[in-house]
């Protein structure tokens, strides 16, 4: 048995630590490790409500726009205002922008990266992933950045900046989009697409949306060798990432994108069991292994607390143990899509979750999403307010959850004589990057780390690496 | 000074940089990826920087990526600028492990500290970096502090009187988040040396962002003028009276240079939060509310005359046209102005 400490683990957000126990060439425990705090929770304590909408997003710098949307609607919530129709609708497309950006940014600058490691020299595609993907000099890298910036002045025209913008409100948004700003709009839109269908997949983003197996997947893949998606399942099929990084296989989601009709993506959880609704009631925040003081049992976060442990006794992280009905879950684009029910994110899953399908349900999801926000844009009545006004009651509640593009986000809201008395935050890396609990089952990651291949002298074993990242972890989300 | 010839920044050195991060969101980093024409590799490359090491955009990680450190602080690796971006953590107690360096249990206070005294520039990227920043907000118990200064204060961690080998004190580019072009163009000057102590403002930051206000440019100016009052978030008028708006007291050129292709926090719809100035996280009062003294708001233009400004905001109010006081208070500009051809 031998050790390794893996860090700083980079192209993640913020900073982050694995470690690794290695028997038999195999990972045989993992501890991940968030050495950052920095106490966001309690920061809020005591402010006036509206300044939540300040402080939260910034907590990311990457889901910067779904901390707004978090902290909007849990600011609603407590209010009982309903959002203005228009203004629900600027909210998903301000949301959606940032969520498919982010998609970009993980495949092209902080994933692909790795198949460039000199571990993979000789296979048969390693020249033209590198010459397309390596860090700092990929012609696919350094191609994609135009695009999304261009994409992301849907979020400068409707939302003034990206990241950390205040246009987003309980109410709605803090300004109306004209309808010849929703020409432009949709003209930005539709660079983006070509983008997406001649470089990314290869095709049109509705009939890649519509593939429902495996077997479509990979028949789509070779009629297009060129595509990144192809030369990404390539690689990936090569070096067996569809068999690695199985984390508990329970999926978590909050639903994201609401609207008239329910979700774009529904709310649910699924485990081995099949299906079933989300009960809220049943998340919890153990902290048995986090550098925090707290006695007794684990809390539901409405009741939550955050005090750093100064001398840092017990446990391994700054982390918090997030558990729904006392049980690790998994969260993200895999999550969001296994519990929306998409066929070929079911169909890469039939013998677990692994690394490539945390990919392709964020490739699947840019083809989904793109033509929603097209939707939503045209849905948008321009003459109509896009802000209702509401006032926050001495004392009140609410709960805001949305899904970041890293998966499920919560912001817990008790109000007490008008000012924030407790704000408790569970950031999807949280989920994902959760230390033990008190009965020692681990998190998802490090569920997913046991067993992955470690050769002798590795010392940042590649595997580890395609693992971890396929989570797209954000570690400053996750100790805010 | 003149910028050196393309060839001339060819044939000489390139000029190293690290980028660290610590108690920070990302966001300066994401932001500039979002740079355009050129984008930030481009940039880069044009300024003639090689990038040593990034924590989001490097292949290195774990030990490679210490490899890299550990040759800058034993000398073996030049390096001509290190930048930070996120506070540094000095909490608990001054202790520092708040935030310890992943693969080094060493508290990155100390790694920064340490890379400092072997760089060439140091340069502070964002209002965290600067003075702490929204990481500081509240009692601060994270013990957040900017490298040079603590919210106002100089000091930091590298101490009041620190100056690289230059004589440039830490180079701070304020903003939460950093605009793109504010990171790039005060990079390619230093690689050039042609950002001197002239060239910085007394907080330490470009003149070339500070000697701009968010106020010169903003759309809502009409309204400014003849002190047209917006009454709530969504209403065109002008932010400064009601909302909170600091745009005439804040450093940079946010509604002269776009964001984001067409934006700034004023066209978005929400008033400035001086995010570019020390201690804007903790305003004292909540940020979409201005302050007042009798039904005047404090926080007036920081060099003016405040009887003076008091006399003109009465006369430009009585003033006002009737096209300016309704669009005011509504969500769009629902009075037209009248051009040319209307006369008779």
């Amino acid at each position: 048995m031998s050790r390794l400490i893996v860090g700083p683990f980079n192209r993640v957000e913020g900073d982050l630590e694995v470690r690794l126990e290695i028997c038999d060439g195999q990972v045989a425990r993992a501890e991940v490790v968030s050495p950052l705090y920095r106490g966001f929770e309690n920061m809020l304590r005591g402010k006036d409500v509206r300044d939540a909408l300040v402080i939260a997003p910034r907590i990311c710098g990457i889901c910067s726009v779904s901390q707004s949307v978090a902290a909007a609607r849990a600011i609603a919530a407590a209010q009982g205002l309903v959002p203005a129709p228009n203004g629900q609708l600027v909210s998903n497309i301000v949301h959606a922008a940032e969520n498919l950006a982010d998609h970009l940014t993980h495949f092209y600058l902080f994933f692909m990266p790795d198949f460039c490691r000199p571990a993979h020299a000789g296979r048969p595609w390693f020249a033209e992933v590198g010459a397309r993907f390596a860090a700092g000099s990929g012609e696919g890298a350094r191609e994609m950045l135009a695009p999304r910036a261009q994409f992301l002045h849907v979020v400068g025209l409707l939302a003034g900046k990206w990241p950390h913008t205040l246009t987003l409100q309980p109410g709605g948004a803090a300004r109306v989009a004209a309808a010849h700003e929703i020409r432009q709009l949709l003209g930005i839109l539709a660079g983006f697409r070509r983008y997406l269908e001649r470089t990314l997949l290869g095709g049109a983003l509705e009939a890649f949306a519509a593939l429902d197996s495996e077997a479509a997947l990979l028949a789509w893949a070779e009629a297009r060798p060129s595509a990144d998606l192809s030369l990404f399942l390539a690689a990936s099929r090569d070096v067996g990432l569809d068999r690695f990084g199985r984390g508990n296989d329970h999926f978590l989601s909050f639903g994201a994108y609401p609207g008239a009709g329910g979700h774009l993506f529904a709310a649910g959880r699924v485990n081995g069991n099949g299906a079933a609704a989300l009960e809220l009631s049943a998340i919890s925040e153990d902290v048995s292994h986090a550098w925090l003081a707290d006695e007794g049992p684990a809390r539901h976060p409405m009741d939550g607390r955050t005090e750093p442990d100064p001398e840092m006794r017990a446990g391994y992280s700054w982390c918090k143990a997030p558990r729904l009905e006392g049980a690790p879950a998994e969260v993200g684009a895999l999550a969001r899509q296994v519990v929306a029910g998409h066929p070929l994110l079911r169909s890469l899953t039939r013998q677990g979750g692994n690394a490539e399908a945390r990919i392709v349900a964020r490739m699947v999801e840019i083809a989904l999403v793109l033509p929603a926000m097209e939707r939503w844009l045209g849905a948008i009545r321009p003459e109509d307010p896009f802000i209702a006004h509401g006032e926050t009651p001495d004392s009140a509640k609410g709960a805001g959850l949305t899904e970041a593009a890293r998966g499920a986000l919560g912001h817990w809201l008790r109000v007490e004589r008008g000012r924030i008395a407790n704000y408790q935050i569970i950031a999807p890396t949280t989920w994902n990057f959760s230390p033990r609990d008190a009965s020692g089952t681990p998190g998802p990651l490090e569920q997913a780390l046991v067993g992955l291949p470690v050769a002798s002298g590795e010392e940042t074993p590649v595997m580890v690496q395609h693992v971890v990242r396929s989570f797209d972890p954000c570690m400053v989300c996750t100790v805010h | 000074m003149s910028a050196p010839a393309p060839e001339t920044r060819a044939a000489r050195n390139r000029r190293t940089l690290l980028w660290l991060q610590s108690g920070g969101c990302g966001g300066c980093t994401l932001s500039l990826i979002c740079a355009e024409a050129p984008d930030f590799l481009t940039a880069f490359e044009a300024a003639g920087i090689e990038l040593l090491w990034h924590p989001a955009l490097s292949l290195e990680t774990g030990r490679e990526a210490l490899g890299i450190i550990e040759a800058v602080l034993e000398g073996r690796q030049r390096l001509d600028i290190l930048c930070l971006e996120g506070s540094v953590m000095t909490g608990p107690g001054g202790t520092g492990r708040f935030h310890l360096m992943a693969g080094t249990g060493e508290p990155m206070m100390e790694v920064i500290a340490r890379l400092a005294q072997r760089a060439g520039h140091v340069v502070a990227v964002g209002s965290c970096a600067a003075w702490g920043g929204i990481t500081a907000t509240g009692d601060n118990a994270a013990g957040a502090i900017g490298l040079a200064h603590d919210g106002e204060r100089p000091g930091g961690l590298l101490g009041r009187d620190w100056r690289d080998s230059a004589g440039l004190p830490v180079v701070n580019i304020p903003g939460c988040p950093t605009h793109p072009d504010w990171v790039s163009e005060t990079l390619a000057l230093l690689c050039d040396g042609a950002l001197t102590r002239e060239g910085l403002d007394d907080l330490g930051r470009p003149r070339a962002i500070s000697g701009t206000l968010v106020h010169h440019g903003c759309s809502r100016n009409e309204y400014y003028e003849y002190k047209a009052s917006a009454e709530k978030l969504c209403d065109v008028g002008c932010m400064m009276e009601n909302l909170g708006c600091k745009g005439t007291q804040a450093a940079g050129d946010c509604n002269s240079r776009a964001w984001n292709g067409a934006g700034s926090c004023i066209t978005g719809g929400y008033p400035c939060i001086a995010c570019t100035e020390p201690g804007f996280e903790e305003p004292g009062h909540p940020f979409v509310e201005t302050p007042k003294i009798a039904g005047i708001p404090l926080g007036l233009p920081t060099d003016m005359p405040k009887a003076w400004f008091v006399a003109l905001a009465s006369l430009s109010k009585a003033a006002t046209p009737r096209r300016l006081r309704e669009n005011a208070t509504s969500d769009r500009v629902r009075v037209y102005p009248e051009g040319r051809g209307k006369k008779p």
